[in-house]
């Protein structure tokens, strides 16, 4: 057996570690303050998309047991930084999924967080832009960046307007770019039809955006909002961005909510939705909400996969190809 | 009745998908940071061999297929059906011409096959990788030559049509790959 081997090989090592220098230097040249905050918590992730490993202590070493959970991204330790008046800051850290396995996940994975007060999702989008472009430098060649709106990317790629169709024409979009699927539902609840536009933006949009540039998309559905604040409008949308380079998702980020009530109701939504699928149930984090209520600057944050980003830099085309000993050799 | 979540999907996992037993060949997680996960499967209908693609919503259920891979001996048709049998127990089951198909010609008897069975019916038949099959019915050979260059089709007693060396002859035992359906050599007597 080999499975002792790394299955990463010395030269990508080479490269990651090259690659977290020039990272670092982009940082440090900005005045971005590098931060660590715990990987181990008192509270977990909500949302029901995400699946947190839960683990424990004995608290009395006897019956009580006392569950922790591992971060699936560092972003409330953060904001309260930011809430406490510690400026623009960075981090680099593992992180924790359940149940992600495949050829562009691992269970534990490097996120690349920064938040920049004052900024709003456009001005980072241009940070990210640049932040990319400065480490392909010498890894690959880039040409000019795409930036779309949510809604004309689905228009143009997926010959649908996200914001206007029903359930019924979504599934008819996906129909016509040849998908079959199974499970999903045809009501016209938000979330049954946020799964039918994300299975069109992960299998339709994804495959057909331009290659060899960073594309940027933005103003999400209101109803994918996530952490992002909502701008009002006809209609109303998430100022919330992705980055995709040749079709793999890099960064998610956002012009991030402050409004303490907003937050705590939305996190009550996702506990509902948990219990509504049967899910393992996760405490809120408090201590979030009582920074948000303490007040949180203007700012915008946004998380990058580093191992994603190795691999579209690389060429790789599986991320054990950039894990020096991926989850089954852990 | 047997589900699997698509937490399970493996390579090899036998499914039933719009009414027939496939088996998983490929298999991709696709998650969005945000939103809702999905598998993307690629599958084998395992009575077609057609190869199709379907996502499933991550977290859905879907009924097992009870299908299972047995090593059964070939005995005899009888017109109608192939009939196998279980060395150990000496159960029998008849594979009907659709799951024989075109193994047909390399199935000799007392070759040992794998037998795919769906609710205990045979569905598919792989033959052993080689056999080896008596010549019935080929050209004369060409004496002196023994280099194998050339060749010429030979008729064999389960009914293939293999291509031979010249030097072949008719009543020779030869060894073909079921796979390719190419001669490997002859077989000493």
């Amino acid at each position: 057996m080999s499975d002792w081997q790394p299955t990463a090989s010395l030269e990508m090592l080479k490269t990651r570690a090259r690659l977290l220098s020039r990272l670092r230097a982009f940082f440090t040249e900005k005045n971005i303050l590098e931060v660590q905050t715990p990987v181990l918590s008192q509270a977990g992730n909500t949302d029901p998309s995400i699946e947190t490993f839960i683990t424990q202590q004995h608290e009395d070493r006897k019956h009580h047991i006392q569950p922790s959970f591992l971060n699936t991204s560092p972003e409330f330790a953060m904001k309260r930084l930011l809430a406490a008046g510690y400026g623009s800051i960075y981090q680099v850290t593992p992180v924790f999924r359940q149940d992600e396995q495949g050829v562009r996940h691992n269970p534990e994975f490097t996120l690349l967080e920064w938040y920049r007060i004052d900024f709003d999702h456009h001005a980072l989008m241009g940070e990210v832009n640049a932040f990319v472009r400065y480490l392909a430098e010498d890894l690959l060649t880039l040409e000019r960046s795409q930036f779309y709106s949510y809604q004309d990317a689905m228009i143009k790629f997926a010959n649908v307007d996200p914001f206007t169709a029903n359930t019924e024409s979504l599934k008819a979009a996906t129909e016509q770019a040849g998908i079959e699927v199974i499970g999903l539902n045809e009501s016209n609840s938000d979330s049954d039809r946020d799964a039918w536009l994300d299975l069109l933006m992960s299998q339709v949009v994804e495959k057909n955006l331009p290659k060899n540039c960073p594309v940027f998309i933005y103003d999400y559905p209101a109803s994918q909002a996530a952490l992002a604040k909502i701008r009002k409008g006809t209609p109303d949308v998430a100022e919330r961005f992705e980055l995709y380079i040749n079709g793999i998702e890099l960064a998610n980020g956002f012009h991030e909510l402050r409004n303490a009530g907003e937050q705590a109701e939305r996190f009550h939504r996702q506990q509902l939705k948990r219990k509504e699928l049967s899910q393992q149930g996760i405490p809120a984090d408090h201590h979030l909400i009582a920074a948000l209520k303490h007040g949180l600057p203007d700012c915008a944050g946004v998380a990058i996969g580093l191992e994603r980003l190795l691999m579209v830099l690389t060429g790789a085309k599986h991320i054990n190809e950039v894990l020096t000993f991926p989850f089954d050799r852990s | 009745m047997a589900t699997y979540s698509t937490s399970e999907f493996k390579n090899g996992l036998k499914l039933m998908i719009d009414g027939y037993p496939c088996s998983i060949i490929e298999n991709e997680l696709v998650k969005p940071g945000k939103g809702q996960a999905f598998n993307r499967v690629k599958l084998r209908n395992l009575k077609t061999g057609r190869v199709m693609e379907k996502t499933f919503k991550s977290g859905e259920s879907v009924e097992a297929a009870d299908v299972m891979d047995t090593e059964l001996q070939y005995l005899y048709a009888d017109g109608e059906a192939w009939y196998f049998m279980d060395p150990n127990t000496f159960e029998q089951v008849g594979a009907d011409e659709t799951a024989v198909a075109d193994n047909l010609k390399w199935l000799k008897e007392q070759d040992m096959c794998e037998v795919t069975l769906w609710n205990g019916v045979p569905i598919a038949i792989t033959p052993p990788n080689f056999v080896e099959l008596q010549v019935t019915e080929t050209d004369p050979g060409l004496r002196g030559d023994t280099s194998g260059g050339g060749g010429k089709p030979a008729t064999c007693n389960t009914g293939a049509v293999v291509r031979v060396p010249l030097f072949i002859e008719e009543g020779e035992m030869i060894k073909v790959d079921t796979r390719t359906g190419e001669y490997v050599g002859r077989v000493k007597g």
